[in-house]
C-alpha cells in the first residue's frame, strides 16, 4: 500500500534488492560495532583495545571473523543434531527480519509497515526460541541453565518493552514507524514520555542480554551459557545476531524516541543529512551501552524478575492508562511530562526496595579500637 | 490456592560440576553444586588438585632453601608466607633479627597485603559481573607494588628475600621515595574501588544479605582474616599477639558487622587504609643499620628435640608454622597452618540455599588461593 511512494513498479524485485543492501551493510556495521565496543571499552578501562591488526586495530573484527571461519565445526556427541545445529539460525534471522521496518531516512527502508512497531517485538522475540534451542541441544548443563534463563528474562521484559513501544505509538497516534517519525518533527517524543524512555533503555538492555542482564550468558556463572558448546562460524552467528540485535534496538530508538531523521532540522534535510542524523542518534544509545556495561555488575536472576513483574511492568501499565486520559480527553501533552518525571522518581525509589532481598541491615563497619582483641 | 502435584511426578536435581576449569573458581577448585532450578540445594567441594607436597619437601632441604618453597605456597602474598617461615626458624635457632631488617620486613609484608587485596578486588568484581573493569584497575595498582618488589627481591612473585635471621640483601637506595610514590597510587586505587563497587546499587544489592555466617560459626570453624573479621570477631593477630614491632605501630582492626559478603569485600577494603597508615609510620621509624645478625653461622643449625609454632597475620588470615627439629640443617617436620584451607570449610555453610550465582561470589569472597590450600 505504501510502495508508490518510492517510485519503483515491481513491489518485490524492489523489496529484494533493499533487503540484500540492508543485509550486506549490517554485516559490516556489526564489525565496525564489536571493534567500537572493544576500542570504547578499553578506554574505560585503561588500555589500548586493538591496535595490530591494520591501522589502529581497524581490521581486528576482520581478523577475528576469519579466524571463527577456519574454525572446526564442533559438536557434542550428545547434542541434538538438529536442534543445536539450526539455533544460531534461529537466533540470526530474526533479529534481520527486524531490519526491514527500520527507517534510514526519508522513503530509506524494505517495506512500510501499518504494524510497523508490532512487527519488531514479534520478529526479536522470536530469538529467544533460538536460545532454548541452544542450550536445550548442546547437551550441558551450564547451557541448559542459560537456555532457561534466556526463556525467563525474555518473556518477562517483553511484557515492559512491547507496553513502552505502545505508549509511544498512543502520544504518535500511529504504530507506522514513517509516521511515528514525522509526527516528532517539530518535538521528539522523548519530551512527552521520559519514563517510558527510561524502561525502554532498561528493557531494552534485558532483551539483548547485555550487562547488567547478561544473566544467560554470564561469563563467571554458567560460562557462556547456550553458547558454551559452540565454536567456528556457529558461533559467529550467535555473536553477529547480538550485535545486530543492539543496531536495530538502537535505530529504533533513534525512530521512536529521539524523532529519526525528522527532528530536530525537520523533514525537508537531503538524505545524506538525515542518515547522519539518524546515525548520531542510534550511537548514543550504543554507546550508553557499552558505557553501561563497562561500569556495572550482573543482577541475580530473582532480582530481575521482581524488577520487571513488580516495577517495570506496573509503570508502564499506569502511563499508558494516563496516556489514554490525556488523549481522550485532549489534555495538554506537558501533563505528560510531569507525570513521566514522576514517574522517573517512583522508580528510581522502588529500584531500591525491590532489588535488595531483604530489609537493608545497616552497613557500618565499626573499628575495634588499639585495645587489642575482644 | 495450593496446587499439588502428582505423586508420580518426580523432579530431580541437577549437579553442575563447578571447576577445576571454569572461569571464576580461583585456581583449580573443583565444587560440585546440586541445584534445585537456581538454588543451590548441596555443595560438595574438592581440593588437592595443586598439591605439590612442599611440606615434605621442605624436610629434604635446608632452612636457606625452604624459603623458596614457602614463596609457592602463598603466591600472592610471599613475603608474608616467608615471614612465617623464617620467624619459626629464628625462634628454635635464637637469632636476634637487626631492627633495619624488622621494619623493611613490616613493610615489606604490608605492602604484599596490599597487593594481595588488590588481587582479591579485582577477581572479586569480575565474579560479581563487571565486565573487566575492576580487574583492570586492580591489576594496575597491584603492578605498581610488583614492580616494586622486583626491583628489592628480583623477583616478581617468589621474592625469597627474608633469610633466617634478617634479609638477603639490602633494599636498594631510593627504597623509601619508590614506597612512598607506590603509596599514592595505592591511595588512589583504593578510591577508584569504592567509587566504582562500593557505592554501585547493583553490587550492593548482589551482596549484601549474602553468605552470612555468624561469628559463632566462624569461629567454630576456624576461620581467621579478613573473612573472620567481616563476621564481626576482632581477631588479628598483630593486635593480639604483636610480632615484630606491631606493638609500636598505631593501627585499627576493622571489623563487619553482619558477616555477609559485602561485609568481607568493605573490611579488606578499610584494611588496606590501615596498611597504608601502617606502611607510612614504618618508613618513619627507618633507621640505618645491618640488615643480618653479626654472628650469623654459615650453615645454620637448629639444637635437636626442638618445636615451634609461629603465626603471623597473611591477608587471608592466621598463616602458622609448625617446625619440628632434631638437630641438624633441615627441619625434620614442617606443617603449614592454611588459612585458605579453614576459611574454605565454611563454603557449603554459607552457600547453601543460595543461588548458583551467590555461590561463586561467596566462593570469590573467601579469597582462596588454592596453592595454600592444597600445599
Amino acid at each position: 500500500m505504501n510502495n508508490g511512494i518510492y517510485g519503483i513498479e515491481i513491489a518485490w524485485l524492489d523489496a529484494v534488492i533493499r533487503l540484500h543492501i540492508i543485509v550486506g551493510l549490517m554485516t559490516v556495521v556489526v564489525m565496525g560495532l564489536i571493534y567500537v565496543e572493544r576500542k570504547v571499552l578499553a578506554r574505560f578501562q585503561q588500555r589500548l583495545g586493538p591496535t595490530r591488526t591494520g591501522p589502529a586495530g581497524l581490521l581486528q573484527s576482520v581478523a577475528d571473523g576469519l579466524k571463527l571461519v577456519g574454525k572446526e565445526d564442533l559438536r557434542p556427541r550428545n547434542a541434538d543434531p538438529w536442534t543445536f545445529e539450526l539455533a544460531p539460525y534461529m537466533v540470526f534471522i530474526p533479529v534481520f527480519l527486524g531490519f526491514v521496518i527500520v527507517p534510514f531516512a526519508f522513503g530509506m527502508q524494505v517495506r512500510i509497515l501499518e504494524l510497523g512497531l508490532i512487527y519488531f517485538v514479534a520478529t526479536s522475540s522470536l530469538g529467544i526460541i533460538g536460545w532454548v534451542m541452544a542450550g536445550w541441544g548442546s547437551d550441558n548443563r551450564y547451557a541448559m541453565i542459560g537456555g532457561m534463563r534466556a526463556a525467563a528474562q525474555g518473556i518477562s521484559y517483553e511484557l515492559p518493552l512491547v507496553l513502552s513501544l505502545i505508549s509511544v505509538a498512543m502520544v504518535s497516534e500511529s504504530y507506522n514507524l514513517n509516521e511515528i517519525v514525522l509526527s516528532q518533527s517539530t518535538y521528539p517524543n522523548l519530551l512527552w514520555q521520559p519514563l517510558v524512555l527510561v524502561i525502554f533503555i532498561i528493557a531494552g538492555l534485558a532483551e539483548l542480554n547485555r550487562t547488567p542482564f547478561d544473566i544467560p550468558v554470564g561469563e563467571s556463572e554458567v560460562v557462556g551459557g547456550p553458547f558454551v558448546e559452540y565454536s567456528g562460524i556457529r558461533w559467529s552467528f550467535f555473536f553477529l545476531a547480538e550485535y545486530a540485535a543492539l543496531f536495530i534496538m538502537g535505530l529504533i530508538f533513534a525512530a521512536v524516541f529521539m524523532g529519526g531523521w525528522a527532528w530536530p532540522l525537520g523533514e525537508e534535510l537531503g538524505r545524506g543529512w538525515q542518515i547522519l542524523l539518524v546515525t548520531v542518534k542510534t550511537s548514543l544509545f550504543i554507546f550508553l551501552i557499552f558505557w553501561i556495561r563497562a561500569s556495572v555488575p550482573r543482577l541475580r536472576i530473582d532480582q530481575l524478575m521482581a524488577f520487571s513483574w513488580k516495577i517495570l511492568l506496573p509503570l508502564t501499565f499506569a502511563q499508558v492508562l494516563i496516556n489514554g486520559a490525556v488523549l481522550v480527553y485532549d489534555a495538554p501533552l506537558w501533563i505528560l511530562t510531569i507525570t513521566g518525571l514522576v514517574g522517573i522518581a517512583v522508580l528510581v525509589r522502588l529500584i531500591e526496595r525491590a532489588v535488595r532481598p531483604s530489609p537493608a541491615i545497616s552497613n557500618e563497619v565499626v573499628t575495634a579500637g588499639n585495645e587489642g582483641a575482644s | 490456592m495450593v496446587i499439588e502435584s502428582a505423586p508420580d511426578f518426580e523432579t530431580q536435581d541437577l549437579l553442575i560440576n563447578v571447576g577445576p576449569q571454569h572461569p571464576s573458581t580461583h585456581g583449580v577448585f573443583r565444587m560440585i553444586l546440586e541445584v534445585d532450578g537456581e538454588i543451590v540445594k548441596d555443595l560438595i567441594p574438592h581440593i588437592g588438585y595443586l598439591h605439590r607436597g612442599a611440606e615434605k619437601l621442605c624436610e629434604n632441604n635446608d632452612f636457606r632453601q625452604g624459603v623458596g618453597y614457602m614463596d609457592r605456597t602463598e603466591y600472592l602474598a610471599s613475603h608474608n608466607a616467608e615471614l612465617s617461615y623464617v620467624m619459626a626458624v629464628e625462634a628454635l635457632a635464637e637469632l636476634e633479627v637487626p631492627e633495619r631488617a624488622q621494619w623493611i620486613r613490616m613493610i615489606l609484608c604490608e605492602l604484599n597485603r596490599l597487593s594481595s587485596h588488590f588481587m582479591f578486588l579485582g577477581a572479586f568484581g569480575v565474579d560479581v559481573g563487571v565486565f573487566g573493569t575492576p580487574f583492570i584497575y586492580a591489576w594496575r595498582e597491584r603492578e605498581a607494588l610488583i614492580d616494586l618488589f622486583e626491583e628489592i627481591s628480583g623477583d616478581r612473585m617468589m621474592y625469597a628475600y627474608f633469610r633466617a635471621g634478617g634479609l638477603a640483601w639490602e633494599v636498594p637506595g631510593n627504597f623509601e621515595e619508590r614506597v612512598r610514590e607506590v603509596l599514592v597510587s595505592t591511595r588512589q586505587g583504593m578510591k577508584d574501588f569504592d567509587n566504582l563497587l562500593t557505592r554501585n546499587e547493583i553490587f550492593l544489592a548482589r551482596t549484601k544479605n549474602v553468605g552470612i555466617i555468624s561469628a559463632e560459626d566462624a569461629i567454630e570453624l576456624g576461620m581467621s582474616g579478613p573473612t573472620l573479621r567481616a563476621s564481626g570477631v576482632s581477631l588479628d593477630i598483630r593486635k593480639s599477639e604483636p610480632y615484630m614491632y606491631y606493638d609500636q605501630i598505631d593501627f585499627e582492626v576493622p571489623i563487619g558487622t553482619n558477616g555477609d559478603v559485602f561485609d568481607r569485600y568493605i573490611v579488606r577494603l578499610k584494611e588496606m587504609e590501615q596498611s597504608v597508615s601502617i606502611i607510612e609510620q614504618c618508613l618513619e621509624r627507618l633507621n640505618d643499620g645491618p640488615i643480618m645478625p653479626e654472628r650469623m653461622p654459615r650453615m645454620l643449625r637448629l639444637p635437636e628435640g626442638q618445636e615451634v609454632y609461629i603465626r603471623t597475620e597473611a591477608p587471608r588470615g592466621e598463616y602458622g608454622i609448625y617446625l619440628v627439629s632434631k638437630g641438624g640443617n633441615k627441619p625434620w617436620r614442617l606443617k603449614v597452618r592454611s588459612a585458605c584451607l579453614s576459611n574454605l570449610q565454611a563454603l557449603k555453610k554459607m552457600s547453601v540455599g543460595q543461588y548458583v550465582a551467590d555461590a561463586i561470589i561467596i566462593l570469590g569472597s573467601i579469597d582462596i588461593v588454592l596453592s595454600e590450600v592444597d600445599r
